[in-house]
């Protein structure tokens, strides 16, 4: 075997920043490292992009009219029919998204923390370095700077939403189980309620817009042949879903929906 | 004084002196300057007259060194070695950017005639917490020696000469491996991230020997060891891109990916069966 061999206190001269943990079985080995914890991240986050589409394209039955909306509410609870028990399909799905929520945040947060403590003068939050005479960027946009920004908003607004539409929390006596269409219109018709989904789907589209073409680079798929899409193809879904998860609120506050 | 004042390309190239006289510049330099590794760091103000525009970035330092050193002042230390743009032993962030404002340009081969008289430039050193700051401008990248050193080996028969052409390439292959080679290893890559991570320095190496015949044997052991060497120094890529343009050889982000899709790889093949270690 061929070795490298440096004078020990040379070598030591710039420590590394993270010792090697003791390896845990495979696969668990892979998300002990950063590039594994990126894939889990991207995973996730594609797993997660494929439930917002899909959640944003099923709430357009709004503009069909209460019964439509509330029968696709009523068939997501029934998913399985009679071959399975009421709502265990819907709750394979939500266990599902919790755990991708989970992994998601996790690995955000830890990664963050690797280039925080990999930076000089890192800001807390986003964990990016500064320069004490100003760095110019070149590449960079609104919203790859921001995801670390953009993430905590999302989650914080899901919670939000939750409390709002699932638990009604805050609409008391006017919410009503079931009546998907009289909630979703009772609630949005509050105008600091259709700011906060507003600003929400906003930060949630940005976030998308970078992700999925981060998420392209982490997953390894380039090619020559088509790199040149996956800016556009992320720029349009992410405006997609902007402008569906707008409408929304939007559509209600204007009274086109009541 | 006489450094840097290359006398006989007077002139030529910047179309701002059409008589043979050396066009002058009078710039006000902003240079960080730190005793030690451990020391606290601040900027220097220094007011630089008389600087010829033909000469290099690296040129100019000398210039202000040389009268640094008259002025019984100690000089600037920065680092450099070939100042033609192959060894990447130079660079500093030069207004911002790491070898400054000219694409695919390291900072020996940065001319002062990209800058206008009465410039302000702000110079500091590279910043990650693995490249600690020896003195001035000048970092440690041992950082970066160590990564290389856990790529190891690659097996390649030692008797006789081979025969040209033994082992073919193709011509697409070639390039690919020669523009993950064209590394010099400064840093700037570094220097540019916000999250001071290292994926294109090391995803050009492994890209290099990664897509040759005669990097296939250590292949997957190569992918696993440099990645991981690289996260106990660096930090984690977001996918900014800003590395791409601050690299004097312009090395891809094609490579990045690549990294990825090779380490994942390396982690779930049964590299016994794949016979390869
Ligand atoms: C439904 C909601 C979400 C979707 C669709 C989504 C999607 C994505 C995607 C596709 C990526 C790219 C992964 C990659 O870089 O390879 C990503 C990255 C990221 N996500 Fe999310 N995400 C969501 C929610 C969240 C939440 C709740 C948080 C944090 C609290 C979060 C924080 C982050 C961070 C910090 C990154 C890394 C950004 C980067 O690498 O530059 N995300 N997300
Ligand atoms: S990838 Fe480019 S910027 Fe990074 S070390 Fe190599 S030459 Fe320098
Ligand atoms: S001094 Fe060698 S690359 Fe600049």
């Amino acid at each position: 075997m061929a070795q490298t061999v440096a004078p020990p206190e040379a070598a030591e001269r710039v420590p590394p920043l993270r010792r090697r943990q003791r390896q845990l079985p495979w696969p668990l080995n892979i998300y002990q490292t950063a590039v594994g914890k990126k894939y889990v991240m991207a995973v996730t986050g594609v797993g997660l992009l494929g439930f917002v589409i899909v959640h944003m394209i099923g709430n357009l039955h709004l503009y069909e009219g209460p019964s439509q909306i509330n029968e696709y509410a009523e068939a997501l609870r029934d998913l399985g029919g009679h071959l399975v028990p009421r709502t265990l399909i819907l709750w394979v799905m939500r266990i599902g998204l919790i755990a991708m929520f989970g992994l998601h945040i996790h690995s955000a947060w830890s990664l963050k923390e690797i280039s925080r403590r990999s930076s000089p003068k890192a800001n807390w939050v986003s964990g990016n370095k500064r320069y004490p005479g100003g760095q110019d960027y070149v590449a960079v946009n609104f919203a790859s700077r921001t995801m670390r920004w953009t993430g905590p908003i999302i989650g914080l607004y899901v919670l939000f939403h939750l409390a709002d539409l699932t638990w009604g929390w805050w609409l008391g006596g006017d919410y009503i189980r079931g009546d998907v269409y009289h909630n979703v219109v009772e609630s949005l018709s509050s105008i600091p309620v259709a700011i906060i989904y507003i600003v929400a789907n906003v930060a949630l589209s940005v976030h998308i817009y970078h992700g999925m073409w981060s998420a392209f680079q982490t997953l390894g798929v380039n090619n020559p042949r088509f790199n040149h899409l996956r800016r556009g193809l992320a720029t349009v879904i992410a405006g997609a879903i902007l402008v569906g998860n707008l409408s929304f609120p939007i559509m209600v506050q204007a009274g086109l929906v009541a | 004084m006489s450094a840097g004042s290359g006398g006989g390309s007077a002139g030529s190239g910047n179309g701002r002196s059409g008589n043979g006289h050396q066009v002058m510049l009078r710039l006000k330099l902003r240079i960080w300057r730190q005793a030690g590794p451990d020391e606290p760091g601040g900027f220097l103000d220094v007011d630089a007259e008389g600087i010829p525009a033909d000469c290099s970035f690296l040129e100019m330092l000398d210039i202000v060194n040389e009268r640094l050193i008259t002025d019984d002042i100690e000089p600037i230390t920065f680092a450099h070695d070939c100042r033609e743009g192959i060894c990447g032993t130079c660079g500093v962030m030069i207004n911002g950017r790491p070898h400054g404002p000219e694409k695919a340009t390291a900072t020996c081969q940065l001319h002062m005639r990209k800058f206008r008289d009465g410039d302000e430039i702000t110079i500091e050193p590279f910043r990650a917490a693995s490249f600690p700051v020896v003195k001035d401008l000048m970092v440690d990248r041992r950082a970066f020696d160590r990564i290389i050193e856990s790529g190891g080996f690659i097996s390649a028969p030692t008797g006789t000469a081979p025969d040209a052409n033994e082992i073919p390439v193709p011509k697409d292959v070639a390039d690919f491996a020669m523009d993950a080679a064209a590394c010099i290893g400064c840093g700037a890559c570094v220097a540019a991230c916000p999250n001071s991570a290292a994926q294109l320095f090391t995803a050009a190496k492994l890209g290099h020997l990664n897509v040759l015949p005669q990097g296939q044997p250590e292949r997957w052991r190569r992918a696993e060891a440099m990645v991981e060497t690289m996260e106990s120094f660096f930090g984690s890529c977001t996918n900014h891109g800003e590395c791409t343009e601050a690299c004097p050889k312009e090395i891809s982000l094609d490579f990045i990916a690549v990294l990825n899709r090779d380490y994942l790889k390396a982690k779930v093949k049964n590299r016994r069966l794949a016979s390869q270690t």
